[in-house]
């Protein structure tokens, strides 16, 4: 009971750490960049959800923002960018492009990120309001806090 | 008025090269034969009519006529302040136009594309690839009898 | 692939990539370097990374769906993308539209323009270091997306600007709204004269770099604010102008160098012409009826005055309950049939209204313009925005061709940057505002 209420407790601690300092890498590619821009300055601010330091890195980023259209031959890049990103990683599909090919249903465009990388939220929309790119934020927000982490002193077994 | 007096110049210096001259919804327009074209571009460079710039160069597929692709080139004078449009038409099993890359840089760029997306060859063009897709993609995708939504993808895709 | 470059290399030179997930923020472009040192022996650029279908797709829709996607071609100033494919149509249907939507069209235009290059500018700034430039721009961009938002619906990809008219005429107090919107640009552009003009880094960065002469412009078929930049004064508002301009005073400002300064420069400068026009606009446009119901009334006056009743005011509502639209429609629609459906009151009341409606949206139906070809450009944020319809008399484009203008400007950017140190890309690169929405299509 003592260790399980230990490990929650470190659970907690680590998700309120994690959420309120993400560094995001804004894979921006096509017009949801514009709403991106707007979210990220003075007007609808996300650093004051933390969120607001660009690292213009995969390395030194935890939030993969897949903003825009992906097409079949920005897959392949997406696919490296991701996988240079360092565990924890989130990725937010932002914009309906990103989440289902959008309105663009056709030989170029990757029906959604997907099909590429694992996505844990979207954010629907064309482009989305700022307001939704926030709450999109708290969402993951909310998840990384309830998530659990995998502590490795405890012998895995799979 | 201008753009009559030019079609019919062009047509009395080129008789056998400009098939047809006309100026629908007022944009002049003529209609040149293939190897009429290195004749036509260096006339119009020059003075008076100085097409010092190529606006535009494309391609439409129609696959019912015997001569398939036709390729539409918009030309402006910028110091006469007209447009031009001139059209040439190729077959499908001898689809190659003369480059005019030697005229105008930007048509090195456009015949890529054109290239790209209809299989336009363009004789002297010296770095013919594709432009938009990647270079293992098969087809040309702008041509009437490619399916809009044939995929090819890069990757291997999850589900 | 850059496969040109990776062939010819020198053996002892670097070959670094850029792109082409751009932290530049400028979409997706990948430029190829091969670097001596710092400096640049040779580039390749590669384009189509985000090739989008936009020609093809428009031949599978009609010409009335097809309008959401020319909004996202040029995403930073949508509703000029809007505007030249309408009237591409409308010079094929030989349509003539009312004087106050084309008025609208040109404010909306405008404003559209004035946000395209403070995101450009803003971008440029930012990638030279200038951040503040950036965050004071967007600030100002908010306030005129507002103007946008509460006449169009929506900020940015509005689909607004309708065959034959717009779609709704400007809100009740755009007035005051475009005004505070001015007043911000005004104050922000100064304050950034002030940070930038005379800033000694900028000017390092800037000036002499990139430097393009007219004819070399000229053959590689620039246009807009670069070909400006190198002096020459060509701008379709006033060499072909279109809708209102004609009977519109603002002047095409020039530079001398066509350097990164002087595109910097113009840009400005046409931001002032821009508020200008828009300032003219608000005073020369045509008065319209608002959105009466009935009676001279507003309409939340009328419900009210429908439901209390009152006998010394008795007020008959439309059948619909939408609000009258015959009003309305003239001022901002072509009275045409053929390309737009009429008014509510004559949808629900008149069997003809019902059958036009309804034959507007049918499979087969709807906007068929004659046989033919058009090429109409206006002027974008980036230059000469023309597309070219083939039509072939069915309610579906038979082929749309877009004349991209900051193609040119991107195929001229290997020549610039020949020879000129890393850094010296990204300010290159971003006073060319290449938006690769309408480049790659």
């Amino acid at each position: 009971m003592q260790g399980n209420f230990i490990t929650t407790r470190l659970n907690a601690m680590l998700g309120w750490g994690r959420k309120y300092s993400l560094f995001h890498y804004p894979y921006v590619t096509a017009c949801c960049g514009m709403e991106y821009m707007s979210a990220a300055c003075a007007h609808f601010d996300i650093d004051r959800f933390g969120a607001g330091w660009t690292r213009f890195s995969p390395r030194q980023s935890d939030l993969l923002l897949v903003v825009g259209t992906i097409s079949q031959k920005q897959a392949p890049v997406l696919r490296t960018v991701y996988d240079q990103m360092t565990e924890p990683k989130w990725v937010i599909a932002f914009g309906a492009c990103a989440v289902s090919g959008g309105i663009y249903d056709n030989y170029a465009v990757v029906q959604g990120v997907d099909q590429v990388i694992p996505v844990d939220i979207f954010i629907p929309g064309c482009p989305p309001r700022p307001e939704m790119v926030l709450d999109g934020l708290i969402k993951l927000q909310d998840k990384i806090q309830k998530t659990k982490q995998d502590w490795r002193w405890k012998k895995q077994r799979s | 008025m201008e753009e009559t007096a030019i079609l019919v110049a062009l047509k009395r210096r080129f008789p056998q090269g400009v098939v047809d001259a006309s100026a629908p919804l007022g944009d002049a327009t003529i209609v040149v034969r293939k190897d009429a074209l290195l004749e036509i571009i260096p006339f119009l460079k020059e003075k008076p009519y100085e097409f010092a710039m190529l606006l535009d160069l494309t391609c439409v597929d129609y696959p019912e006529r015997a001569e398939r692709f036709e390729m539409v080139y918009h030309l402006f004078s910028l110091a006469a302040n007209r447009r031009l449009r001139i059209k040439l038409s190729v077959p499908e099993n001898a689809a190659v136009v003369d480059s005019l890359v030697r005229f105008w840089k930007n048509a090195d760029w456009l015949e890529r594309e054109v290239f790209d997306m209809f299989g336009v060859r363009f004789a002297g063009h010296p770095d013919l690839r594709r432009l938009f897709m990647n270079d293992g993609f098969v087809g040309h995708p702008l041509r009437k009898d490619y399916p809009l939504r044939k995929r090819q993808p890069m990757i291997s895709l999850r589900k | 692939m850059p496969s040109r470059i990776q062939s010819q290399a020198r053996p002892d030179s670097l070959l670094i990539n850029m792109g082409p997930s751009h932290p530049a923020m400028h979409g997706a472009v990948r430029i190829m370097l091969e670097l001596d040192g710092e400096r640049i022996l040779n580039s390749e650029i590669e384009v189509g990374y985000l090739h989008r279908g936009f020609e093809k797709t428009c031949e599978n829709r009609t010409y009335f769906n097809l309008l959401i996607y020319t909004d996202r071609l040029n995403y930073v100033s949508p509703l000029i993308n809007n505007v030249g494919y309408v009237m591409t149509v409308e010079k094929l249907l030989g349509l003539n539209i009312p004087e106050r939507a084309q008025y609208i069209r040109v404010l909306m235009s405008e404003l559209s323009r004035i946000s395209d290059h403070l995101t450009c500018l803003a971008a440029m700034a930012m990638e030279c270091g200038a951040f503040t430039v950036f965050l004071y721009k967007m600030k100002a961009r908010e306030f005129l997306w507002d103007v946008i938002e509460a006449t169009t619906g929506a900020r940015m990809t509005t689909s607004y600007i309708r065959i034959g008219g717009v779609r709704a005429d400007l809100h009740a107090d755009y007035e005051a709204a475009v005004q505070k919107g001015l007043a911000e640009t005004r104050k922000v552009l100064k304050d950034v004269h002030g940070l930038l003009d005379k800033n000694k880094i900028f000017l390092n960065r800037t000036r002499d770099i990139g430097v393009m002469t007219p004819e070399n412009a000229v053959n590689y078929g620039w246009t807009g604010p670069a070909l400006r930049s190198t002096g020459i004064a060509y701008d379709v508002r006033k060499a072909h102008p279109y809708l209102t301009y004609d009977r519109l005073n603002f002047e095409i400002p020039t530079g001398e160098r066509g350097d990164n300064f002087d595109r910097y420069m113009v840009r400005m400068r046409e931001m002032d012409q821009s508020l200008r026009i828009v300032e003219q606009c608000l005073a020369k446009i045509p008065k319209a009826k608002t959105g009466l119901m009935a009676d001279g009334l507003e309409p939340a006056e009328a419900i009210r005055a429908a439901r209390t009743q009152k006998p010394d005011r008795p007020v008959k509502l439309s059948p619909n309950l939408e609000g009258s639209e015959k009003a309305v429609t003239k001022d901002i629609l072509a009275d045409d049939r053929r390309v737009t459906i009429p008014p509510k009151e004559e949808t629900y009341t008149s069997i003809e209204g019902l059958i036009s409606h309804f034959k507007y949206f049918m499979k087969g139906h709807g906007i068929r313009p004659p046989k033919g070809e058009a090429y109409l450009s206006v002027e974008g944020g980036n230059g000469e925005l023309g597309y070219y319809i083939v039509s072939d008399g069915t309610d579906r484009p038979y082929r749309l061709h877009l004349r991209a203008p900051c193609l040119p400007l991107l195929a001229a950017i290997e020549e610039l940057i020949k020879g000129r140190m890393v850094a010296d890309v990204i300010p290159t690169f971003g006073s060319m505002n290449i938006i690769l929405g309408e480049l790659d299509r």
